[in-house]
């Protein structure tokens, strides 16, 4: 069964959480220096010296400092008090999801160690706990709502150093979980949507790419997995869905394995260099030139597993080991291919033992990282059995996703005793309840009755963020519904013909709803006149004049003469419209031809 | 109601119900708020009413974990003495709070990789915040250090940051021929931080024990960087910054050492010889004060006319306001050592140039050359006690290399 929970992080758009930084990005970049993070003392038990130094040796974080930095970024200087505007803003959001709101806030430290904080943690505070939003498929649970500091950016990572710049350090962060309760990609689309807009709501959140990002929880057997990151939102129903499918492709593997049962014990790493020595596979071939091995292994009973028309168990295995830096696999089920020819593949399978229902993998790299990555997928094919194995991956644009590492175990927390704890009073709450924003069923409603449109209209308004666009020509056109059709229909029409509609500014639409009140053009202009706009870069309204009546009228009876004796269809009259509206060109209203056309036809029809 | 922190408790208030482990209270925490730690880890505070019930679930139960250290009997021969402050604080993972190590498992918990090359010998002679030392405090750490000198290559000696050079200065005039090197690590970070500048310290300050250096040093970071730290002489440091990793500098003077992958000298340095002398007798009838426009001439008279020897911070080259000057003059002839030194830290006093300094000079005053203030009042109780009747002739003798007769250099901060 599909469940998804969603964590949703927001940007605010107020200074530093816990300096007097400005929160802009910025690439005037001062300085840098460097830094390594350890393992904390907890920890130390499980690793043993070698290891420690080994883990350090990888860990080499270089930090760019800029002017929206200080030495509160840089570790160097103890957190400052708590941005009270920030903290007002989490109670607020909290509020809004009718949340419990803790009496004393408490700051935690969660241990962070990949470099995106120089601390080695973030500071985390948990503000609202057990609430809930309301949504058309019921309630939604908030676990809980919590303000946190942002990471640093991430600029670059080559060969063991990182670079992080500073700027999005630091930045006030609000972090929605909801619970696991979302049971389609189209209602996860949804919870985001109404988060998304009861957060903007509050006018205090950062705009843009990047100041919103959602992580989604999804589980369709049991074991989670999290796409960490997805920064857009009409990616997110895609990503749930793709995902769904990817572990509903590995529980139908699990059970086919179960069902085949091979002998998944004995998996041995053999150098197969050899085999390739005369190759005309590219890949293999520069990789022995530079002195990289072949190795191969054979997966019993896998045959088909890997690619076809039901499996790609392949795909996950090479995502696997491409995070050690292995570019790619091949595999039983995709060769002779890619340059790797049939004698090559007999000679494969005679030296690494595959039977009729076996698999096997070969890659190329060098000898260490190739059995790192050997050692990775074998342990991957044996836990395969398990079905969906939990880890954390990365959105991709296309809406699929890749691995990125395994699933984190539960979060470390302590407290930071550098900020004092804060207390939330009830005349602090109720003074920020009177600031509670509309919520987004009440802002539909609205929007509806203000400018005469349906509820759908006002839904698509407010989920795509047109308010403020929508309202700038309503006030120079009072027609809803007019105003509505040309932003909302007309012009995604005209884009899908193909015409660049970017070139449709402000201006331009101003000019056209000026035009429209002032009864120089009808509403069935507008299509036209765009369109000449885009091509032409003119606006002549004088060739959309609206026809005089007496004019339409006879236009018309001479469209009725010319065509009714021609017209097969049944619908005569609809036939007779559009043959009508083609030639007017935009001149006269479309209802006023229907009536007319339909009083001369049935005319006719009385002779 | 019976319950402790540790204790996995739920709480009815009318908010709703909340469960969790009690914590220990957070000194700014309100009255009546409780701690809880939920069970996604957060910490809340939960106020407590007439009305709120709280119910213990089960009681705490503690996690003990404890960890041997691995003595290599042949390595080379290292001491470390816990003297207490951020370098060995560490969070009490079950209540969160930060406590000062309480184990010698604990002070070397930040670096276990030195276990592989060193025979270490570790205890806690005490476990203070550095702003509570005292003298009593010197003369143990100097008697404990002095003991380990048989055998070991190198004292190394974790100590808070606020007081560190005084300690310094008072080691180095207390334990003099050297036999190996004395050297004070701190930290700005907690080692329970995975961003400690304990790790970069003590593991650099540790290359010195393969050095043929015998002096009390105090190492720590040289940038803000993990890369390299410095070696600064016991004497010559100063903490000049109240957070940062590269806090202390070398008045006055280059740094001993920088250590990045191997230890550079970059200044003369006495070496090893010994056998130690052990000189701990202090009079603590010794005064700092730091001379302000405006000061009250009988606060000066009050404070130094009870003391033995006094130290003056002055302003510039060394100034303090004419009125005082009597008040020196007073002290002088009732015996006690009026020295002087510069609240400017860099450069040199001296008392020849203006009227005022002159004066001063006939009152009795001693400038005390480029030696700092701290340095100079440390010192002052070390020769009153070890050398009577020779104060003068010996605060102006460098026993130590507590002051240079040259200062060089294009830029001096």
């Amino acid at each position: 069964m599909f469940k998804a929970g969603l964590e949703i992080h927001q940007q605010l758009d107020t200074k530093k959480l816990f300096c007097s930084c400005n929160s802009n990005l910025s690439d005037n970049v001062l300085g840098e220096f460097t830094r390594v993070l350890r393992p904390v003392q907890s920890e130390l038990g499980e690793y043993d010296a070698a290891a420690l130094m080994e883990s350090m040796k990888k860990r080499m974080f270089i930090y760019q400092i800029t002017e929206n930095s200080c030495l509160v970024e840089m570790d160097e200087e103890p957190p400052h008090d708590v941005n009270m505007e920030a903290l007002e803003i989490a109670i607020l959001v909290s509020l809004m999801f009718n949340c419990k709101i803790v009496d004393e806030v408490h700051f935690m430290r969660k241990i962070v160690i990949d470099g995106s904080n120089t601390t080695g943690f973030q500071r985390t505070a948990l503000i609202g706990m057990d609430g809930y939003i309301n949504t058309e498929f019921g309630k939604l649970s908030i676990k809980s709502i919590c303000l946190e500091e942002e990471a640093a950016r991430k600029i670059d990572e080559h060969e063991g150093i990182a670079i992080y710049r500073l700027d999005r350090l630091g930045i006030p962060l609000i972090e929605v979980t909801t619970g696991p309760e979302l049971r389609s990609p189209e209602e996860v689309k949804r919870a985001a949507q109404i988060i998304g807009y009861a957060l903007r709501s509050t006018k205090k959140v950062k705009r843009g790419l990047g100041s919103i990002r959602q992580d989604l929880n999804i589980s369709t057997d049991g074991e989670r997995v999290e796409v960490k990151g997805v920064s857009r939102l009409n990616l997110i129903e895609k990503i749930a869905y793709y995902e769904m499918e990817r572990q509903a492709m590995l529980i139908s593997l699990a059970e086919e394995i179960k069902k085949r049962n091979p002998p998944l014990e004995k998996m041995d790493i053999i150098d197969v260099t050899d085999i390739f020595r005369e190759t005309n596979s590219k890949i293999i071939k520069n990789g022995i030139k530079k002195g990289d091995k072949v190795l191969g292994i054979r997966v019993p009973g896998f045959k088909g597993l890997l690619k076809s028309d039901r499996y790609r168990f392949g795909k996950e295995l090479a995502e696997l080991v491409r995070v050690i830096g292995v570019p790619g696999i091949f595999h039983s089920d995709e060769l002779p291919n890619y340059g790797i020819n049939e004698a090559e593949v007999n000679e494969l399978k005679k030296r690494l033992s595959v039977g009729k229902d076996d698999a096997f993998i070969i890659l190329v790299a060098d000898e260490e990282k190739g059995n790192k990555a050997m050692k990775y997928m074998i342990d991957r094919i044996r836990n395969a059995i398990k079905g969906v194995n939990p880890e954390t991956r990365g959105p991709r644009d296309d809406g699929t996703t890749e691995y990125l590492r395994p699933l984190p175990g539960s979060e470390r927390m302590y407290p930071e005793t550098d900020v004092p704890p804060i207390r939330i009073t009830m005349e602090m709450i109720e003074k920020i309840r009177s600031m509670l924003p509309k919520s987004y069923e009440e802002a539909i409603i609205e929007i509806s009755k203000k400018y005469g449109i349906s509820k759908q209209q006002a839904e698509q308004i407010i989920d795509e963020e047109m308010e403020d666009y929508f309202s700038r020509f309503y006030s120079i056109y009072q027609d809803g519904n007019t105003v509505f059709r040309i932003l909302f229909n007309i012009i995604p029409e005209i884009e899908k013909e193909g015409l660049d509609v970017s070139k449709i500014d402000y201006d331009v639409l101003d000019q056209i709803f000026i035009a429209l009140r002032e009864g120089r053009i009808l509403k069935e202009a507008v299509p036209y006149l765009l369109k000449i706009y885009i091509e032409k870069n003119s606006l002549p309204f004088e060739n959309f004049k609206p026809m005089e009546l007496k004019e339409l009228e006879e236009f018309l009876e001479k469209i009725v003469n010319e065509n009714i004796e021609k017209i097969k269809s049944r619908n005569l009259e609809g036939a007779l419209m559009g043959i009508a509206m083609e030639k007017l060109y935009g001149r006269a209203d479309g209802e006023m031809v229907n009536s007319i056309i339909r009083r001369i036809v049935e005319g006719r029809e009385l002779k | 109601m019976d319950f402790e922190p540790g204790d996995l408790v739920e709480i009815k208030t009318k908010k709703g119900v909340f469960r969790g482990i009690m914590m220990p209270k957070h000194a700014f925490s309100g009255e009546d708020i409780i701690i809880l730690k939920l069970e996604n880890g957060y910490n809340i505070g939960i106020k407590m009413e007439d009305d709120t019930e709280i119910r213990v679930i089960s009681k705490r139960t503690s996690r003990e974990t404890h960890r041997e250290i691995k003595r290599k009997v042949d390595g080379i021969g290292v001491s470390v003495l816990g003297t207490g402050g951020t370098i060995a604080s560490y969070v009490d993972y079950t209540t969160g709070a930060v406590k000062p190590a309480i184990s010698q498992e604990e002070l070397l918990l930040a670096i276990p990789e030195i276990e592989d090359k060193y025979n270490i010998k570790s205890r806690i002679i005490f476990s203070i915040l550095s702003e509570n030392m005292k003298v009593e405090h010197w003369k143990i750490i100097a008697k404990e250090t002095f003991k380990e000198f048989d055998e070991s290559k190198g004292v190394i000696i974790p100590h808070g940051t606020d007081t560190m050079a005084y300690t310094a200065s008072a080691l180095a005039f207390m334990l003099q021929n050297l036999p190996s090197p004395v050297i004070l690590v701190g930290a700005q970070r907690s080692s329970d931080r995975p961003s400690s500048d304990a790790y970069l310290n003590l593991i650099s300050s540790l290359k010195l024990v393969d050095t043929d250096l015998g002096e009390v040093v105090i190492s720590m970071h040289g940038s803000t960087s993990d890369t390299y730290i410095h070696v600064h002489r016991g004497v010559r440091a100063r903490k000049m910054h109240t957070s940062r990793r590269d806090a202390f500098r070398s008045i006055n003077d280059r740094p001993i050492a920088i250590i990045g992958n191997n230890v550079v000298f970059t200044n003369t340095y006495k070496k090893r010889s010994g056998p130690a002398v052990l000189r701990t007798d202090m009079d603590e009838k010794v005064a700092l004060i730091y001379y302000y426009p405006n000061m009250d001439p009988e606060i000066v008279y009050d404070i130094g006319s009870r003391m033995h020897g006094l130290i003056i911070a002055g302003t510039g080259l060394g100034h303090v306001s004419e009125d005082i000057i009597p008040v020196i003059k007073d002290l002088k002839s009732k015996g006690v050592f009026v020295g002087i030194t510069s609240q400017c830290l860099y450069g040199a006093v001296n008392l020849n140039v203006y009227s005022t300094g002159r004066e001063m000079i006939l009152a009795g005053a001693i400038p005390l050359k480029d030696m700092l203030p701290e340095v100079a009042y440390v010192k002052l109780m070390w020769v009153l006690a070890n050398h009577p009747g020779e104060e003068e002739e010996r605060m102006l003798e460098n026993i130590v290399g507590e002051f240079s007769e040259r200062r060089v250099g294009i830029e001096y901060v």
